[in-house]
């Protein structure tokens, strides 16, 4: 068994004596601070603070930067403008996926990806194997802290700390050279739990200070220290991907439901497109749905889901939804089955239960994004 | 720390058991239990009825992110469940010794016999550290 790797925040956790550690991809991480039904309230309503330090941060710089992300990528990287982020995916020739990230737009020249913290190293391969030109590839993933502070009170907890304007951030749009707390940072209005918020780029030497600043300034707001319990739980209620479940080599992102993040007619195509165009063109053999148990039982991922006397998929990702108390999961269905109010059945631990196919995602904000919501 | 009540006998899988009257006993799963499996949303329970063995899997509990099985302590049968938990399982972290109690097992033989196989509360003790 080689060493947990921790972020530089870890010496913090032990300040809370509920907080519990699991070992998430060869990372020593919080699952929580308090609880998770706690936590996951507290990003619904007021605000929490995640360390996401463990996420992937590549630097891509070159003239031909842009190009090479317009191969390696199915979004339409041309589109972005210096200061704006754009989720997106990349994927196999078989229109498998690699990994989802988000790509940041520094300059015509220079770019930063943010990728799953357990496809670093193949994601980093990937992209080494496929360079062009004079682009320069570069893992910062050490030196980089992230933190992510969520929910409608999140904007006017931040104000608290810089002087930059953040309440006027638009959605997936970002501050390269911000000052947070006293420290360098860059700040994107971006997340992933379904809430407002953003997410803070530092260097991991800083992120201890900021963690302990940005938790007293949202005292007052209800700002809690939350784990990665809840950040699967309120990604989940959202329809957020995780790759390992929603996404994997097998599955590919118009089976996901991503397409609108795979843009099949951009010039000079991507890695996949002929293979995603021909599943488009032939139809999808699976579709991700969102279910709810009928009978009593809660799906969980892996469990496999039964048609006419078979299997036709299998659950993704599911739990007791904390905001909606109901019995919900994600599955990829054979798509004959993916139509809203298709009745299926969960095998759960040797007995099938009866669910249906329901719509997703399960929960959408309701609060505008802005100064912050009020109270 | 972990509350361990002195007159129960307790499973090597954090299952505890009370003697009720006659031979009737009473099971839920311990403080450290509740405590290592967070926020408990669902309970699984046996149907009344059912012949349960010690050691063995009689239903399971729910977390947020987890599953575990329910073991029985005892041999015997199911006399009843704790329907209040099907509302509200939280009790099962609230008060995992009284109001979140699982089910009630009538025990093959004596109930002396059935808890000279389970742990003391010292020696329980000693397990959880």
């Amino acid at each position: 068994m080689s060493e947990l790797r921790r972020t530089s925040l870890f010496p913090l956790y032990a300040g809370y004596p509920a907080v519990r550690c699991i070992d998430f991809g060869g990372w020593e991480l919080p699952v929580q601070f308090h609880g998770i039904l706690q936590e996951h309230d507290a990003v619904r309503k007021q605000a929490g603070l995640f360390d996401v330090s463990h996420m992937g941060e590549f630097w891509v710089t070159g003239q031909y930067a842009e190009t090479f992300l317009q191969r390696m990528t199915t979004n339409d990287v041309s589109r972005l403008s210096a200061g704006q982020a754009q989720y997106t995916l990349m994927c196999y020739p078989n229109g498998g996926v690699v990994d989802d990230l988000l790509v940041y737009k520094l300059s015509q020249d220079q770019y930063l990806l943010v990728v799953n913290a357990s496809n670093i190293d193949k994601d980093f391969a990937w992209l080494s194997e496929n360079l062009i030109g004079d682009v320069v590839l570069e893992n910062r993933s050490e030196q980089t802290a992230l933190l992510a502070l969520q929910g409608p009170m999140a904007a006017r907890i931040l104000a608290r700390v810089t002087a930059e304007q953040i309440g006027k951030l638009a959605p997936f749009h970002f501050l390269h050279q911000a000052e947070v707390c006293g420290r360098k940072a860059l700040v994107s209005r971006t997340g992933y739990t379904g809430e407002d918020g953003f997410e803070l780029y530092l260097d991991s030497g800083d992120a201890p200070h900021v963690w302990r600043e940005l938790l007293r300034a949202g005292e007052a707001d209800g700002l809690i220290p939350t784990g990665l319990g809840a950040r699967d739980t309120l990604r989940f209620e959202a329809k957020l991907p995780l790759y390992g479940q929603e996404l994997s080599k097998d599955i590919t992102p118009l089976e996901a439901g991503l397409g609108m993040f795979v843009k099949l007619g951009k010039d000079g195509g991507f890695i996949g497109r002929e293979a995603l165009e021909r599943q488009k063109e032939e139809g999808l053999p699976r579709k991700l749905v969102g279910i709810e148990l009928l009978d009593r039982g809660i799906p969980r991922s892996h469990y496999p889901v039964f048609a006419d006397g078979r299997q036709i998929g299998e659950v993704t990702t599911g739990t007791q939804s904390p905001t909606l108390k109901r019995n919900l999961g994600l599955a990829l269905l054979e798509t004959a089955y993916a139509e809203l109010g298709t009745e299926v059945e969960v095998e759960i631990r040797g007995k099938q239960l009866r669910a249906v196919v329901i719509k997703a995602p399960f929960y959408k904000k309701t609060q505008t994004t802005g100064e912050g919501a009020k109270p | 720390m972990s509350e361990v009540r002195e007159h129960l006998a307790y499973s090597e899988e954090h299952e505890w058991a009370e003697a009720v009257e006659g031979q009737i006993v009473r099971i839920g799963i311990t403080d450290y239990a509740q405590s290592l499996l967070g926020d408990i949303v669902f309970v699984e329970f046996p149907e009344p009825g059912t012949s349960v063995s010690a050691g063995e899997s009689m239903g399971s509990i729910e977390s947020v992110k987890t599953v575990s099985e329910l073991y029985s302590p005892v041999t015997g049968k199911v006399l009843k469940v704790n329907g209040l938990l099907l509302d509200q399982p939280e009790l099962v972290n609230g008060e995992p010794y009284e109001g979140g109690w699982i089910v009630e097992v009538e025990v093959e033989g004596s109930v002396e016999e059935a808890f000279g196989k389970l742990l003391s509360a010292e020696k329980y003790k000693a397990i959880i550290g």
